[in-house]
This record gives structure tokens, sequence and C-alpha cells, in this order.
């Protein structure tokens, strides 16, 4: 089984250094905005908890049947720290071990957990946006209010943008960083 | 190639962030500022007569500039001028509770005649303690005041008809009336009943009076409006909880799809009157009343009132359904069209009196609500205005055939067609906007020009001051097709619905000063020969005069621990703005202004032996500093005679 290149081998193990910042930033960010709130509405998502305008969000949102938002909606937040601390230890696996495949695995590890998040995300928006309380005072018919999964949308009098934050765009990076190693290593053992 | 796919999730991450709306900035276009700039000496084109909301009175504006004039105490106390704390305006505030310290004053309706401003009375109601006054627009003091009884708060009100036959009162809270009134709250449906009151105007006098209550099924009445022309002689109120619920209204009162706008035939109910179908009630009720000639209020309480049931007497009442909740109540000014203000729903429901009428002709019914016809939706229908915006409220009118509605939700005033029904142009206001004004814009004649937004949300759009701010409202110009984004202007108390006027139909009228001569107050000294101080037992009453700039007394002596002092001053000057003020040290009371002519009384129950003094408040002349004076405070049992003078020294002053 092949090496690693020595350069490669230290982005490695300082990516997945890096990735433990997951526990100190928020990962993902949902912001809003009304005629009413020119400041704007955020709710931050990080590995264990939300945080931000969640409240008034929530006072909001029950005028069309919307659930209130809160953290033991979430089973995710259970495991998240978990799943993050998996990934880490694989990638100081693959920076220990010194083998591409373990490189390999790292990399579809990052891959798989940003599309799960996603998936799961995009679930949870349909279902928050759909699901609504029949006794809700307005309802408006055809309207459905599933929050943008990436991007922004406008839902009534609000636009809503939803992406990453600080560590969602670590992830990334991580994600992209990765993804370049392998080509390059692949490309030299040629 | 790693560098490009960073670049890229950077410029995307910018783009993310670059999503934010277009703030106000951009929202004001050409010379705004000229249009609302009143040089100095010049004059408003308007005045803008604007609820006070929870501060329980109205307030006087200036358009296009925004200026505040003046705040008219009606329903609350208003130490400022002494309003609510003077012996002459203390019977304004009685009610069959009492003295009532305050109240909630949401609409204005001026007096029309033929349908057309006549700047006569501007009228307010009372939401809490259920209460309308009304308002002399010479002397912008609050006249008379009368209770209403059989209603749990007054909302739907004072809408006047089109020659202010009427002004009008519904109840915003049902309640149990009558002899039954202590029963479970959850009897709602057989024992709680509305109310909707007719107070006719007297036509010279304007003096109010109930002309009949109809007894109606118990819902929330909330707002409404008279016929004009072809519908002179209705009157359309809106109506939700038509689920008659009684607690959680915001989701048990909003489950229905439809609820109601009931249309009032009241000449019907005059036709039953005058046949003597009418039902005298007992009630308790207070009618307050200010004279001029004596510039004093007198409360009188009344005893009965006459009642009319719908549901016995056919024909006066029908209802119509109407989209979730209806909030405004809108006629047009050709008065053939009936706006309503579904307050959560995603369209405008227009409906057309012919219609109606040939509905009601052809028992057009979908059945009955509490014994009520219940008009088909479709067969009242002129049309309705598709996805017009989110939450709307209110309907304002100009001369052109357009309709204005306020959208809460949205924070947007929409220009539509009233005949077309089609959206004809936005804007936005700042923030999540409640009524609107436009002027002239509830009667068959606006005057168009302006459209004013009054704002529930104010936020960033002055200068903070904690977390109570000043309330926002905007100016926009309706001359054009577009609307114009002119002015933003602080308003204060809470202001609800708010009327416009041209300045040429109040200012020349405006009353300078009271005649002292015609000043027939009881305890008037029409010049200082007059002046003097009497005693009634335990009462001391100083006939006061005051003129620049001294006050006649300014010593008195003999008044005794245990006493009650009235200072009865009455303010000799009959020049234009020259009040004077009155105050004395520890007095548990506020001070009193006295216009010229005028006499208005401050009670005083001495606390403490002593010299107390009292001064004049109102800065009213070179020597304003000097116009003071001394009351000598002697113990209870005392043998100090009572004695009262001005510029008289002694030269031993010890007794």
């Amino acid at each position: 089984m092949k090496s690693l290149k020595p350069i490669t081998r230290i982005a490695v193990g300082l990516s997945a250094l890096a990735l433990i910042s997951a526990y100190f930033v928020p990962l993902w960010q949902i912001l809003m905005w009304a005629p009413q709130y020119p400041e704007g509405l955020e709710m931050k998502i990080w590995i264990n908890t939300l945080t931000g305008d969640v409240r008034t969000i929530s006072a909001l949102n029950h005028y069309i049947g919307m659930k209130t938002i809160e953290v033991s909606m979430f089973p995710e937040f259970g495991y998240m720290i978990y799943l993050v601390g998996a990934i880490i230890g694989i990638g100081l696996l693959a920076a220990i071990t010194n083998k591409r495949f373990m490189l390999l695995a790292y990399l579809s590890v990052i891959l798989l957990a940003g599309v799960g998040a996603l998936v799961d995300f995009y679930l949870w928006g349909y279902d928050y946006g759909h699901n609504l309380n029949p006794e809700a005072p307005i309802k408006i018919e055809g309207m459905s209010y599933q929050p943008p999964l990436i991007g922004t949308k406008v839902l009534l009098n609000f636009t809503a943008f939803s992406g990453p934050d600080i560590g969602g765009w670590i992830f990334i990076g991580i994600g992209v960083l990765l993804g370049g190693l392998v080509f390059y290593e692949w490309r030299k053992s040629k | 190639m790693k560098s490009v796919v960073l670049l890229l999730g950077v410029a995307s991450a910018f783009m993310f962030y670059s999503c934010k709306p277009k703030g106000p900035q951009s929202a004001i276009v050409g010379d705004a500022a000229s249009k609302v700039y009143v040089a100095p000496g010049k004059y408003d084109e308007f005045y803008n007569i604007v609820s006070g909301g929870f501060n329980g009175q109205m307030s006087v504006y200036g358009i296009p500039s925004g200026r505040l004039f003046k705040i008219l105490p009606v329903f609350s106390v208003f130490p400022e001028s002494g309003y609510g704390y003077s012996e002459e305006t203390k019977p304004m505030l009685n009610t069959s509770h009492g003295f009532v310290p305050w109240d909630d004053l949401h609409h204005i309706a001026l007096s029309v005649t033929k349908g057309e401003h006549d700047g006569r009375w501007a009228f307010g109601n009372a939401n809490n303690t259920p209460r309308v006054a009304r308002i002399n627009l010479k002397t912008f003091k609050t006249e008379e005041i009368l209770e209403l009884p059989n209603s749990g708060g007054n909302h739907s009100s004072p809408f006047i008809t089109e020659n202010s036959e009427y002004i009008v009162a519904g109840t915003r809270f049902s309640v149990p009336v009558g002899d039954k009134r202590d029963v479970p709250i959850s009897t709602y449906k057989e024992n709680f009943k509305g109310t909707i009151s007719f107070i006719k105007i007297d036509p010279i006098t304007g003096r109010m009076n109930i002309g009949f209550q109809l007894r109606t099924p118990g819902v929330n009445f909330d707002l409404s409006r008279a016929g004009k022309g072809p519908s002179h002689g209705w009157f359309f109120f809106s109506c939700y909880n038509t689920e008659q619920a009684y607690t959680l209204l915001e989701v048990n009162a909003t489950q229905k799809d439809k609820d109601f706008i009931m249309a009032v035939n009241w000449k019907k109910a005059e036709e039953y009157i005058a046949q003597g179908k009418g039902e005298k009630v007992k009630a308790k009720y207070a009618h307050n009343l200010l004279d001029e000639g004596t510039h004093m209020a007198t409360s009188e309480m009344m005893t009965e009132v006459l009642q009319l049931d719908p549901t016995i007497l056919k024909d006066i009442i029908y209802f119509i359904p109407c989209p979730k909740s209806p909030h405004g109540c809108d006629t047009d000014p050709t008065g053939e069209y009936i706006v309503a203000s579904g307050k959560l729903a995603a369209i405008i429901p227009v409906f057309s009196f012919t219609k109606i009428q040939a509905a009601i002709a052809a028992k057009d019914f979908e059945g009955e609500f509490a014994g009520i016809p219940v008009i088909k939706y479709e067969s009242a229908l002129h049309g309705e205005v598709k996805r017009p915006g989110l939450g709307p409220l209110h309907t304002e009118f100009d001369e052109k055939g357009n309709a204005y509605t306020s959208f809460f939700v949205s924070s947007e005033i929409v220009k539509w067609n009233v005949k077309s029904l089609e959206v004809l142009d936005r804007v936005p206001t700042y923030y999540s906007i409640g009524h609107l004004c436009v002027p002239g814009g509830p009667t068959s004649k606006p005057h168009g020009k302006y459209v004013i937004a009054y704002n529930k949300i104010t936020k960033d759009r002055y200068l903070p001051t904690g977390p109570e701010l000043t309330q926002s409202a905007q100016l926009y110009d309706i001359s054009g097709d577009k609307m114009q984004l002119l002015l933003d202007f602080p308003t204060t108390g809470e202001p609800h619905y708010a009327e416009a006027i041209p300045a040429s139909l109040i200012a020349p009228n405006s009353t300078k000063i009271f005649k002292i001569e015609e000043n027939n107050h009881p305890y008037v000294a029409r010049g200082e020969k007059e002046s003097k101080v009497v005693r009634k037992g335990n009462e001391v009453h100083v006939y006061m005069t005051a003129i620049r700039s001294h006050l006649t007394p300014d010593n008195i002596e003999g008044i005794k621990m245990g006493d009650v002092v009235y200072f009865h001053v009455t303010n000799l000057e009959q020049d234009w703005d020259v009040p004077h003020g009155f105050a004395v040290k520890g007095a548990a009371n506020a001070e009193i202004l006295i216009m010229p002519g005028e006499t208005q009384t401050l009670k005083w129950t001495p606390d403490e032996v002593g010299v107390v003094p009292f001064y004049c408040t109102d800065f009213c002349s070179a020597l304003h500093q000097e116009m003071q004076g001394y009351a000598r405070v002697s113990p209870a049992g005392s043998n100090v005679p009572l004695k009262f003078s001005t510029g008289v020294v002694e030269e031993t002053g010890s007794k």
C-alpha cells in the first residue's frame, strides 16, 4: 500500500485538527428579513444547539401554523458531537497510518457527512414548512413555507436566506483541500 | 485548480450575503423636501386630527409639514391644562363607574353635511370604558362625553352618517346584559349580547343622545362606515369572532373561513321607533356636557335607553359573509361599494350596495345566524382584489375612483381601482401600517393629494429613546400615478384612525378669546373689583382675577387647617394668546390654564400651617415672574380674620 507524500500527511493531520473548531463555531445560518425587520433575524446552527433570534422566529411563524423551534426537536444535536469526533479520528488516523486509502476514506466520510447533513436539513425543512397547524390564524391556500436549503427564498413578507456559517465553511474548505490532495497524490504517483 | 474552487466558494458566499433587501434610502425620489416645506409664517394646507390611542387624547398636526400643534385632552386627564383636575372639567370624566381618568381613543369622525366636511365637530371613541366624545372645532375643546350602556368596549365608533344625523357605537366585547349578568363565562353563546348604539346628533348644537340601541348576537364588532349617496340610510359593520369564542381568541376566533359584514338599515329602525316598537330598557350611563357660558361641565346620570330587537323586528339587520376576521369596512365616495378587509385574508372583497339590495329583495339568503338572515357571499359581491398584499386593514379613497388599502403584515399601502379592482401601485411603510388617511377620504368628496400612514412599529426610524419609542408616520404624495414618499414624522400617543380637513374649513372660525361679559361662571370675577374671598363653613372660595402681571387678591389670610380652598381664577385678558396659569405649592392637584375671559377652579386642601406661595405658570408678560402671591394657613381654631388684598402694604406686618 502506498504512503502519502510528507506534505499531504501534514495537511491531512492539520485538517483533522482544524475540524475541532466545529465544536466552537456555528456551522450553518438562517437569516431573515421583513419590512418590519430591516435589521434582520438570524438563527445559528451549532454542533449541539441553536442560537440567535429563535424565539422571535417561532413567535412570528406560529401565525401560519409552524412549529415552535426548539433544540429538543433535533435528535441530531445528540449525536453530531460523536459524528464529528469520528471524522476527526479518521483524519488523524490517516495522518498517523500514512496510507493513501485512509486519505480516500477520510474524504469519503467528509463528503458523506456533508450530503447527509443537507438531506437531513431538507427533510426537516420540508416537514417544518408543510406540516402546519390546521388551527393557524393565517391560512393561505396553496402556500407552504419550506425554508430554502441553500440560498434565498421569499416567503410571504419574509426573505429567508440559508447557508453555511464559519464551521460549515471550514468543512467545505477541508473537503476541497482533501479533494485537491487526492488529485495531487494520484497524479504524482503516475 | 484548487484556488479556482476556493475562489468560487468565496464568490458564492459573497453573493449569498448581498441578498439583503433594498433599504429605504432609495425610496425618496425628486424634490420631496420642497413639497413638505411650509415656510416660516406660512400655514399648512390641512389640519390632521389624529387619535391618540392609549393616551386617550386627540392630537392636531399640520399637513404637509407633519408639525404637531396641539394635544387635545378628551378621555384622559391632562395636568398641563388642568383637564380632569379643575373643578370645571372633572365632571367631564364622570361615568357610571365614577371618575375614570384614562381611556383609549381609537377613531375620529369629523362632522359632515351632504357627505362633505363641514368643519364643525370632531368625534372620538373611548374603547375601554365605552364612551363617545364631541369636540368643538372652534375652541378645540371637549364639549360633551356620552357613556354607552350595555357595552363591553366601544371600538367600531364614532363613524358618522352623511348629514351627521348619527354617530355609532358597537360593542368590541359582547357581555351579559340586563338582569342576568352574573353568569359563567362559558355561557357566552346563550348569555352574551352585543349592542349597536345610534347616537343622535342635534344639527344645531351638536348635542348627543342615544337615539336607539340594536340588540345583536354576541360577536365582536370591529369597524364601521355609514352608507352615502344611494346607500344613505344604511350602516355597515365588520364583525369577527362569529365563532363566539371566549378564550384564546387568537386561535379560537380565527377558525371560520368567513365572518360577517353586518348591514344595518337605520331608516327602517327609525320607522319601527315611530311606530312605537322600541322597548325602553333601564340603564345607567353618564352624559357630561360643557356649558360654554359658565365654562363648567356637568354630569347627568341617565336611567334608560330605547332598544330594538332585530330578530323580532325584521329587515333592520342582514349579515354578509366576509373572509377571515374582517377589520376595515369602508364605503367608497359614491356609496355603491363597501370594501371589507379580512385581516387574515389573501384577497379584498368589495361588496356592491345595489347587489345587496337585489339579494335582500330576492331573499337570496344562505341561511340565518342567530336569527338574522345571511346574504349569499357571491350575491353581494362586486368582486375581489386578488393578491393585493398581506394583512389588509383599512381603506381610504381619493377623488379619482381609487382606493388605498393599508397592509400590516407586508407593511405597505396598495393603490387599486375600485371599479376594475386592478392593483395600480404599492409603496412600503415604516413599519407595519395600521390606519391610513387621505384628506376627506371617508367623505363623498375626498380632497385627495396625500395619503398618511400611521404605523405600529417604529424601530430605527428616529434617534432611539430607550425601549419606548415615538410612533412613526409617513406622508405620501398621491397626486400622480405613482405614490411618492415625502416625509417621515413622529407622532404622539399611539395613533389609530385620523382625518384630515382643509385648513380653510376650520382656521377662519377658530375662537381667539372668550368674551368676559358672556362669562356666567357662578364664581366669576368680571373685574378686579369683583374679586373677593368668601367663607362657607370650612370652604374658602377665592374669586381671583388674573391680568398682566398680577393676581387679585395676592395676599390671603384667615385660611385654617381643615379648610378646603377653591381658587376660582378668572382671566381678565381680552387679547389673543394671553392665557394665565395658576399653581399652589404642595397642592395635590395639577395646574390650571385659564384662557382669556375664562374662569377655572383649582381645589386645594392645605396640609400644614405656614405661608404658601402661588403663581402664574404660563409665561404671560415681561413681568410674568412677578405674578405671584401668598396664602397664610393658620392652625385650626385660630382667630386670624379672613383678609385679602393686592397692592396693600402694611407697615407693621406682624400679628
